[in-house]
């Protein structure tokens, strides 16, 4: 996960600052990091971000039970689940099990989906649109128009598609989300790219002489990340949002017991009027992670536009 | 008495967290019915921010207005805002800087023509479509009732500024404010627009108070100018007696900033040195100090006052030590070549 | 004009045809092959190899894409796994369904989602405007699921206000000429079978208008910005026009064309958002086929749902961009 701090640290280095610094880098991004501590939306998003995270990495610690130990089934009577009690934070499910540790567990899952499905598909879409951004010519022409035929589906029924085809498993959860996100980056980079060929100061390094892939690399690539990273946060909330769907319709991993959020709110169905908090914990666990990144996302972004700076 | 009378002007920007600017700091001056006025100053010098104030259209927050505006009888800085609506583009019509923006892109030149004669003349839109045909031609763009149907987009930007024109001339204002209306255009269509505006003006008998930053519009155009400087009034005078002895410092220097093929010292073209940016502010003294090559100790410590200019009447300079050029100067023919 | 709708027309045919070869790649790669894929898994060998030979698998590539392509063109995506009777005969049957709530739903989403982008817009840096803005950030992270859970939980079991589920009352003898209840409702005379469809499609409709109605509300505010900050409205001021007249021609008659365009772009999610929403509330649209069908492994209906919801949205938004043309002269001409 990119923290602030990180993002200013992608400024391009080294001697090739005479040549201009393409936009105003570092008086840019440590302003847009003022402005970010300011903005309570980031807080709040940046708060939430890092319990989502802390709570899946140290998950094994939080959570008093294991997430698949039914042994409270006994405790369970139909249409009567024992509610919140001091060994059970947040009661007991259908099938026995202590519904603390599987929300807290469930974090771990995902994260995984999210990071896994938005680093494969942030990284081939990237080299997508690097390629079409790089080249331009009947190159770009071929994979933009590939593009649009990707975004021709609507994302959820892209995903569904993919996952369907797969079977069930988490890997093919991962692999759906992630080609759904790939025309997205490939198309971001690509016109961003376009942007900044343009751009005065790539003019001059071209009439330094500065070779092309010297010019992409060094100084277009650095300045594209930007709206990368913005969108990338955007993204692993959707694929969070995403991954819970595709659960609900029955495309997750293949051991229908292990602790997943949008399997345990799918479940809880069942019990809507004898026990709606069994849907409620899990929803808000989905909403809170996912607002986290959509939080800091969008104030990002915010941060970083030029024409919002006043 | 004259038309529009503006006392003491004050246009102050607050924002939360951050020192107040002042744009425009007490700035007195008067038009007469059928006058034309021009307002000179560099970019910053508050003489747009002056014009945006008496059509109050500067924004409702942030910004503090003092002082008054008298147009005719009425006092605008007292009308209500639903008041005001009825004497803008009534009593006092505007065009902008740039054709290119100001028109709507998605309405025709038309639309956008005969909505304001429907608004003030109380006309139905046939009669209005009518008047506009007639505005349309009276600005000089050909086959007007085609142009009419048209979006702005297909129209040229000297076009443009001259639908804008007839957009602010359609209900025969009494006063005309023009805020750089050349400035956006090329210069073989600039003498045109500043033709156009001149023969409308002298035609209606209406006002006109043109805002610019070239002396050159000013001198064929204007009767009387008045010179800002960091918000303030620097120099008034009539255009003539202006040209001819140019008394503030800062005047001084613009006019020997103009290129004349007929210069002495050839290739070298007189620039004022520093930038806007580096200004004091008036209550310590007079603001072009850091840029004045006239300074003396006394113009620092308070803003320096006004003083009529002895033999020159109507003339008027915030300065202790004017400027006496050595040679009078040739200024109308100069201007009319930059016109 | 006609030109331009026209080009428009002519786009369209790269794009079909690349959903086409997208969508024959997908079949062909189905776990077990197409022919195992489009007869379920307890298929026999012999009916197997009969599917085999019709679909000419053992025929070059390029042969089988252009038969696929033939039954594409007649909608012909052989029969549903769960009914055993054609998927597109199981699809125009539940169709209406679907539409109703998605138009239901757009509804919602436009009628609310610019007065409130537009209040934001005006209201720029109050707290109105933060409420406003923090809501739709909500919106558009809220899995539809979740609210259509939360939202039947609340108004049709807790409240008991609206009914949980279905599309109309199971014991009301209605009519159903159009298939669209509400419409029916209307055509036979029975404004009470009406009212008894519109309750059951309020909360579907409110579950599934979520994220478009966020998202307009988002695009709104944004246009009305920048909109506000062009000359031309500083113009129509200094012109004296009425405020209504300013906001109504000026403001929002330019800031509404890219929200159109957002509007076309939010169909994608309400098609798609209809299976997940649709299943929340049995409400018996394409959507809920589909749902099931995932589950059942019904590749064939998946096939045809995905074909059929992948053309529909790629002809809505070219409407929406002929519509746009229409509002926006400068598109019309270059």
């Amino acid at each position: 996960m990119s923290t602030p701090e990180q993002v200013a640290a992608t400024r391009p280095t080294g001697g090739d600052e005479a040549i201009g610094s393409p936009r105003p880098t570092r008086g840019l991004r440590s302003d847009a990091l003022r402005r970010l501590r300011r903005n309570p939306m980031a807080v709040v998003g940046f708060t939430l971000i890092l319990i989502f995270v802390g709570v899946a990495v140290f998950a094994p610690w939080i959570a008093p039970y294991s997430p698949k130990d039914n042994s409270w089934l006994s405790e369970v009577r139909p249409g009567a689940y024992p509610g919140p009690s001091a060994e059970h934070w947040l009661g007991i499910d259908p099938l026995g099990r202590d519904v603390f540790s599987r929300l807290v567990y469930g974090a771990r899952q995902s994260l995984l989906i999210g990071v896994v499905s938005l680093a494969v598909g942030a990284t081939v879409g990237v080299g997508i649109g690097l390629l079409a951004g790089a080249f331009g010519g009947w190159v770009d022409t071929v994979v933009m128009r590939l593009v649009d035929i990707m975004l021709s589906v609507p994302g959820l029924l892209f995903a569904i598609a993919i996952a369907a085809m797969l079977g069930q498993s988490l890997t093919s959860v991962m692999i759906a989300i992630a080609v759904v996100n790939i025309p997205i980056f490939a198309r971001l980079l690509r016109g961003e790219m376009l942007g900044q060929r343009a751009a005065d100061y790539v003019l001059a390094a071209r009439s330094l002489g500065i070779s092309r892939a010297g010019i992409v690399f060094r100084h277009v690539l650095p300045n594209s990340f930007t709206p990368v990273i913005v969108q990338g946060t955007l993204t692993l909330a959707l694929a969070i949002v995403e991954a819970a769907g595709l659960a609900f319709l029955g495309l997750s991993g293949s051991d229908p017991s292990a602790p997943e959020w949008g399997r345990m709110l799918t479940d809880a169905q069942v019990a809507l009027t004898s026990a709606p908090q069994l849907a409620l914990y899990p929803g808000l666990a989905i909403v809170l992670a996912a607002l986290g990144f959509t939080l800091l996302g969008e104030s990002l972004r915010e941060a970083l536009d030029p024409k919002l700076r006043r | 008495m004259s038309f529009l009378r503006v006392r003491d002007l004050t246009v102050t920007f607050t924002r939360p967290g951050q020192a107040p600017v002042r744009a425009v700091d007490g700035v007195t001056f008067d038009v007469g019915s059928g006058q034309s006025v021009g307002i000179v100053g560099e970019s910053g010098s508050g003489k747009s921010v002056t014009s945006l104030a008496v059509m109050r259209l500067l924004p409702a927050r942030n910004v503090q207005v003092t002082g008054s505006i008298e147009l005719g009888d009425q006092d605008l800085l007292a009308l209500s805002a639903r008041q005001m609506r009825d004497v803008r583009g009534r009593d006092v019509a505007m065009i902008f800087q740039d054709p290119m923006t100001s028109l709507n892109p998605v309405l025709t030149v038309g639309r956008q023509l005969v909505e304001v004669i429907v608004r003030h003349d109380g006309r139905s839109v046939a009669e209005a479509r009518r008047d506009a045909q007639a505005l349309l031609e009276r600005v000089g763009i050909p086959d007007p009732a085609r142009r009419l149907r048209e979006y702005p987009h297909q129209l040229s930007g000297g076009m443009r500024q001259r639908v804008m024109i007839a957009i602010a001339v359609a209900c025969r204002p009494r006063l005309l404010i023009a805020d750089e209306p050349t400035t956006a255009l090329d210069v073989t269509i600039q003498a045109q627009i500043l033709d156009l505006l001149r023969d409308l003006v002298e035609e209606s008998g209406s006002a006109l108070v043109m805002i610019t930053h070239d002396l050159g519009v000013v001198a064929g155009l204007c009767e009387r100018v008045h010179v800002m400087y960091s918000g303030r009034i620097v120099e008034s005078a009539p255009a003539t007696g202006l040209f001819a002895r140019p008394a503030h410092p800062y005047t001084d220097g613009l006019l020997r900033s103009i290129p004349r093929i007929d210069d002495e010292e050839r290739g070298m073209l007189h620039t004022i040195r520093g930038s806007v940016r580096d200004v004091v502010a008036w209550e310590h003294g007079c603001a072009f100090q850091p840029r004045c090559d006239h300074a003396v100790e006394s113009c620092l410590g308070g803003p320096p006052p006004v003083h009529d200019l002895t033999g020159a009447p109507g003339h008027r300079v915030r300065c202790p030590r004017p400027v006496h050029p050595a040679t009078p100067a040739t200024g109308t023919g100069r201007s009319e070549g930059s016109a | 004009m006609l030109r331009f709708v026209f080009r428009r027309l002519l786009q369209l045919i790269p794009i079909l045809l690349g959903l086409s070869i997208l969508l024959f790649a997908w079949v062909r790669a189905l776990p077990g092959g197409p022919a195992q894929a489009l007869l379920g898994e307890r298929a026999t060998p012999e009916a197997v190899e009969q599917i085999e030979a019709q679909l000419g698998l053992d025929r070059p590539l390029w042969e089988q894409y252009v038969q696929f392509l033939g039954r594409a063109v007649r909608l012909d995506f052989g029969a549903s796994l769960q009914t055993g009777q054609p998927v597109i005969e199981e699809m125009a049957r539940r169709f209406p369904a679907t539409i109703e709530l998605a138009i239901a739903a757009l509804l919602i989403a436009v009628t609310v989602g610019i007065p409130l982008g537009y209040l934001a817009a005006r209201r720029y840096g109050t707290w109105l405007d933060s409420v406003l803005v923090s809501a739709s950030l909500l919106g558009v992270t809220v899995p539809i699921f979740f609210l259509a859970y939360l939202l039947k939980l609340v108004f049709a079991v807790q409240l008991g206000w609206l009914p949980t589920a279905g599309r109309s009352d199971p014991r009301a003898r209605a009519e159903h000429p159009t298939g669209f209840y509400v419409l029916d409702g209307i055509v036979t005379g029975d404004p009470a079978a009406s009212w008894d469809a519109l309750t059951h499609l309020i909360l579907p409709a409110v579950a599934l208008a979520s994220i478009p109605l966020a998202v307009i509300v988002r695009m709104t505010r944004a246009s009305v910005l920048t909109v506000l900050h062009e000359d031309h409205v500083r113009t129509a001021e200094a012109k004296g026009l009425l405020a209504g007249t300013i906001v109504r021609h000026h403001v929002l008659r330019n800031a509404m064309l890219p929200v159109t365009t957002v509007i076309g772009l939010q169909m994608g999610v309400l098609l798609a958002g209809a299976v997940l929403t649709e299943t929340v509330f049995a409400f018996s649209g394409v959507g809920k086929f589909m749902a099931d069908g995932i589950v059942q492994r019904d590749f064939p209906t998946i096939q045809g749902f995905i074909l059929v919801i992948a053309v529909s949205y790629v002809l809505v938004n070219m409407i929406v961009d002929i519509v746009y043309g229409l509002l926006d002269p400068r598109v019309r001409v270059s």
